[in-house]
């Protein structure tokens, strides 16, 4: 993540004009306020950023170490037995491994999500109170939003890439569009950990919400979204399980774009529009709670 | 675009309110202040005025009045109005996770302000606020008088003609506010004027050119630390101790030594414009304090008489 090192000179040209004649003169504050709200979002994200290459070493051992380790087990380990104990049907005739794959991309960017939009957040508000410094900066609160949203974004994106480039090193994704799985992966973690953003904002004290979250709500959806089986091998009183998870959404999509797995039009088009509406609803809902927060 | 006048006073406040629900907690507050000027709301803590200070800053919304702010409305034009300030809160809020230089190259970026200026300019900052050493280290490493240094160096980067303090030294040891005091004052001979808030009348009295004082979301008086002193208190003040169980009774015995008698649990103060006169007068009728003391009448006493309580710790 040294690429995304914050604020290099030269990341915006448009400056350059201004410092080149006196150094050491800040520019009036009606320029500070006119590239806050332009940029706003933009200069949160930079921060962001730069807290984030505190860890580099550790996320880019995240990144890479994680999937090796799921893909190594799942499919040399697991799959071994699964692939010679069922019918080729059973996983729309490819192997158990690429039948995973997307599930488990998808699955680490939510498990990501997850862990981003919970403690930060509260860290934000409460134990350290890091919002209120931008805050009180010409940025707005939308802008500290939507900043670090943009920042874990892209953290979702190098990590789903490098996830995607093993598997396809794996040679679990056949198919030609199997890149657009790593967006959908992106998508895919917001719409989990956009509303999510919006209810850690709202929590004042901390009386263990975040770990009933990884406990009821992660750890059944990584179980029971079609992850490891086909959503219809489940009883039909426990699909319903899979239907509200945008990780089974985010899985099957990134099926059909990995293997080419078969699904009615109108069904990858539902997983869209139920993974971006997700997301949109958590990001309007995370800003009016951030907005009431911060304002009083 | 507001309007470009220049406006007379820096910051304008009248009929200020904010009520949380039933709760009020600034009650019609008005004030002008000058550029330059080092002005300070002093009070005991929950008086409103941080709330008052964060109406100022921009980020809470008024109940109702006026308030402009380099002759704008921080509501119309929060952005505008914050890129004007430095702010310095009553709770630090850096970013622990950054060292100690990058949370002042951060912050700048919040303002737009390019690396190319922000680089010396932060190491200009850490010297002035004598961290120089520190620019490399985690900022959970620093002591609190540090870690309060370098949130006023933040406030500076934007080189704000107004700076914001909310209760700048609570928490800090003697030494470590004094060399604070230093560096505002600094501020203060270079023009930046200083909106600050304090329940230390020390402090008020260091910085303060003027000051309101206020309670309960209303301002009880207004002036200069001497001029409050000289209007509502006298020149000198006698405190005697007589033991915990004898200081209320003894007041009778006391009665008409002074201009005024004021019986504490801990002690009775009696203000008079001469200590030493005063204190014959009281050894005149056979009492004997176990110890007693003149000095001269602060703004605590100009508190005391006004609000009836302490300006508690």
């Amino acid at each position: 993540m040294t690429s995304s090192r914050a604020g290099s000179p030269d990341s915006q040209p448009a400056e350059q004009t201004t410092t080149a004649a006196r150094p050491l003169s800040a520019h009036p504050p009606k320029i500070s306020a006119e590239r806050a709200r332009k940029f706003g979002s933009w200069y949160y994200a930079e921060h962001a950023l730069k807290v984030m290459n505190g860890y580099r070493w550790t996320l880019l051992a995240y990144s890479v170490g994680n999937p090796v380790m799921y893909l190594f087990a799942m499919g040399v380990g697991l799959a071994t037995l699964v692939d010679s104990n069922s019918a080729e049907s059973v996983f729309g005739g490819v192997s158990y491994l690429a039948f995973i794959a997307p599930a488990l991309l998808s699955s680490a960017t939510i498990m990501t999500a997850a862990t981003e939009f919970t403690y930060p957040v509260m860290d934000g508000f409460k134990w350290r109170r890091v919002y209120y410094g931008p805050h009180a900066s010409p940025l707005a609160v939308h802008q500290i939003v939507n900043g670090y949203i943009i920042a874990i974004s892209l953290r979702l994106f190098l990590m789903s890439a490098v996830y995607f480039a093993i598997v396809a090193a794996f040679g679990a994704s056949p198919s030609a569009w199997g890149s657009v799985a790593i967006v959908v992966a992106v998508v895919c973690g917001l719409s989990f950990g956009l509303p999510l953003m919006a209810y850690s904002a709202s929590i004042t004290e901390d009386k263990g919400q975040f770990a009933l979250v990884m406990r009821f709500i992660v750890t059944p959806l990584f179980l029971f979204s079609g992850t490891f089986f086909p959503l219809e091998t489940l009883p039909l009183g426990l699909r319903w399980i899979g239907w509200i998870s945008p990780l089974w959404h985010g899985t099957e999509l990134g099926r059909v774009l990995t293997y080419g797995y078969a699904e009615p039009l109108w069904l990858s088009a539902v997983h869209v529009l139920y993974l971006v509406a997700l997301a949109l609803l958590g990001w309007v809902l995370a800003r009016r709670v951030y907005e009431r927060r911060l304002g009083k | 675009m507001p309007n470009q006048t220049i406006p007379n006073y820096v910051i304008s406040a009248d009929r200020l309110s904010k009520h949380y629900g039933d709760f009020v907690a600034v009650d019609g507050i008005s004030f002008d202040v000058p550029q330059g000027e080092s002005f300070g709301l002093l009070g005991p803590n929950g008086a409103g005025k941080s709330t008052t200070m964060k109406m100022i800053g921009g980020v809470s919304q008024r109940t109702s009045g006026k308030l402009t702010i380099m002759g704008l409305d921080p509501e119309q034009h929060g952005p505008e109005v914050r890129a004007h300030l430095g702010v310095v809160p009553q709770q630090d809020n850096l970013d622990e996770e950054l060292r100690v230089r990058d949370n002042l190259l951060v912050y700048g970026r919040y303002f737009g302000l390019p690396m190319s200026y922000l680089k010396p300019k932060a190491d200009e900052l850490l010297e002035f606020a004598q961290l120089t050493d520190k620019a490399k280290a985690k900022v959970d490493s620093l002591s609190g008088g540090m870690k309060r240094r370098l949130t006023i160096a933040r406030s500076l980067i934007n080189e704000p003609k107004i700076l914001l303090l909310d209760e700048p030294t609570t928490g800090l040891d003697p030494q470590a506010r004094h060399i604070l005091w230093d560096r505002l004052f600094r501020l203060k001979e270079s023009g930046v004027t200083l909106i600050l808030t304090t329940h230390y009348m020390d402090e008020a009295e260091q910085l303060c050119d003027r000051l309101v004082v206020v309670d309960k979301g209303q301002i009880m008086a207004e002036g200069s630390p001497a001029r409050l002193i000289r209007e509502h208190s006298t020149r000198e003040v006698l405190e005697l101790r007589f033991g915990s169980e004898r200081n209320t009774t003894v007041a009778a015995d006391l009665a008409g030594i002074g201009e005024r008698l004021e019986p504490l649990p801990d002690r009775v103060l009696i203000y008079t414009d001469d200590g030493e006169a005063a204190l014959e007068q009281v050894t005149a009728r056979g009492l004997h304090p176990i110890t007693s003391l003149v000095r001269r009448s602060s703004l605590e006493d100009v508190f005391l008489r006004l609000t009836g309580r302490s300006l508690v710790d």
